[in-house]
């Protein structure tokens, strides 16, 4: 079992959080006119479905929410052992010439988002695309950048962040975890 | 989520969470054939042989497209154009065709058995693409994500298979396949077409088509090859067509469930064994079974792909 080391965020925490998201992402778009809003799955899903309520209370409904599965974008894909199943994408709003704001829990080495980017060009022409990510926890191996930032934390290799939310976990919170040497 | 089975040679055997992680995955598989760019680069490092030994066009341009849509590098050949026309042996061709470094080998092949054999003696994954009488595992495949689709659950699903049951190996698959997601299967046809002992498999045999119909959710109609006429397992078209032959009428008549569902898995011979309002009419989903036989073939070249890589 993964050991514990600290517990990063609570439920109150991940609150305010989102809603500081929310917050910034309404102000850097100048409201959400034009504004989608795509959580990758499974956990930027369910994230993505909270920032859009959160965006929705302060400035009014945005185009829309969508969830992207990125399984057959992966470039691990030919070395993973095993893997989440794939699952569907659903887009529900054109995303030609809109801003698309992804939203995902963890940003590490940046695969992920490389990833999700590619499978969103599959769907349509988005005007812009910005990243939205719960933890910033460093070590990225691709030039990618978030551009709204719930919270960085620092890691040391061996270490990782796990984001448990809810939907899937039953608690919402962010532990910092010793993979004892898994990686 | 990796398959327990290495290659689809049949559905005999083939376990029930393979089956259902198939027909997931083929539904997954299904949206990206309605988006604006239907492609994913998945398979990107796969190269696949399609091995044609005997002729067909649905299967295997429904295979080709699967494997373009997962970005698979494809290459076709057929027996007759091929060295095995010079007497090269089957294994002998497949091994040249792995030296070239290829992946997997989709084969149809007029010899049951055929794909077994050639997993046996080759590192590549075999996938069956119809083998003499014997199996046809995506066939039934697709058949069984189209049912899902229209009726949602399998269990006690009243299935019945009717026509040439002995020469089919679409009837074989589905049998397997169906029996072991939990349905309830049929056959019915004349008894020259059905193989002796069948109810060994837990089949209900029926030779009374109005008897078939009245008790039954689904009817699969197989094609009835007319070179078999010359065999004289039946004494012509024109009767086949009388007492085997699915129309409105007949339907109304026998007292067919109105939520009754007619599936066939092509070349349909019309006014043979179905008539033309019943294949173009509401009850018919043969459309969407060739739609999920590309969606379902990608779940297979996936999950085997995928399998491919265990890091045992």
């Amino acid at each position: 079992m993964d050991k514990v080391k600290a517990r990063i965020m609570d439920a109150a925490d991940i609150k305010r959080t989102i809603m500081r998201l929310a917050h910034e992402i309404v102000e850097r778009n100048h409201g959400v006119k034009n504004l989608g809003i795509v959580g990758i799955r499974t956990r930027g899903d369910h994230l993505a479905r909270r920032v859009f309520e959160a965006v929705k209370s302060i400035e009014g409904e945005p185009l829309g929410i969508g969830v992207l599965d990125i399984t057959l974008y992966r470039d691990d894909f030919r070395i993973r052992k095993t893997g989440p199943g794939v699952q569907i994408t659903d887009i529900p709003f054109d995303m030609d010439e809109t801003t698309v704001v992804l939203v995902d829990d963890v940003l590490y080495t940046g695969r992920t988002s490389r990833a999700a980017l590619d499978a969103l060009m599959d769907y349509g022409r988005p005007g812009r695309v910005q990243l939205a990510v719960l933890v910033d926890r460093g070590h990225r191996e691709l030039p990618i950048k978030a551009d709204f930032v719930g919270k960085n934390i620092p890691t040391a290799p061996g270490e990782e962040v796990l984001v448990h939310l809810k939907e899937e976990d039953k608690v919402d919170e962010v532990v910092l975890v010793e993979t004892a040497g898994k990686e | 989520m990796a398959l327990q089975s290495k290659h689809l040679l049949g559905l005999e055997g083939v376990s029930r969470e393979d089956i259902t992680s198939i027909l997931d995955a083929g539904l997954s598989f299904k949206e990206i054939l309605n988006r604006p760019i239907p492609k994913v680069p998945t398979l990107r490092h796969v190269t696949v042989v399609n091995a044609f030994f005997e002729n067909s066009t649905r299967t295997r341009i429904s295979f080709e497209l699967a494997e373009k849509r997962l970005s698979a590098d494809v290459v076709n050949f057929s027996g007759s154009s091929s060295s095995v026309s010079k007497g090269e042996t089957l294994i002998d061709t497949i091994r040249n065709l792995e030296a070239m470094k290829i992946d997997i080998v989709v084969m149809r092949h007029p010899l049951p058995g055929a794909p077994q054999l050639l997993a046996r003696y080759c590192d590549s994954k075999v996938v069956n693409a119809g083998d003499g009488a014997h199996e046809h595992p995506t066939q039934a495949l697709l058949d069984m994500m189209t049912l899902r689709e229209v009726r949602g659950e399998f269990d006690g699903l009243r299935v019945t298979l009717v026509g040439d049951i002995s020469h089919s190996r679409v009837a074989i698959s589905n049998i397997y396949g169906l029996q072991t997601m939990g349905a309830k299967v049929a056959v019915c046809g004349p008894p020259t077409l059905i193989p002796r002992h069948l109810e060994r498999l837990g089949v209900t045999v029926y030779t009374d088509l109005d008897e078939a119909i009245r008790n039954s959710d689904v009817l699969n109609v197989l094609r009835i090859q007319m070179e078999r006429q010359d065999q004289g397992l039946f004494p012509s078209i024109r009767e086949y067509h009388a007492l085997y032959g699915i129309n409105r009428e007949r339907l109304n008549s026998a007292g067919a469930s109105k939520d009754l569902v007619i599936m066939h898995p092509g070349p349909i011979n019309r006014g043979v064994e179905l008539d033309a309002d019943i294949a173009d009419g509401p009850q018919s989903v043969i459309l969407q079974q060739v739609t999920n036989g590309v969606a379902v073939r990608m779940a297979v070249l996936f999950l085997l792909a995928g399998g491919n890589n265990e890091l045992e």
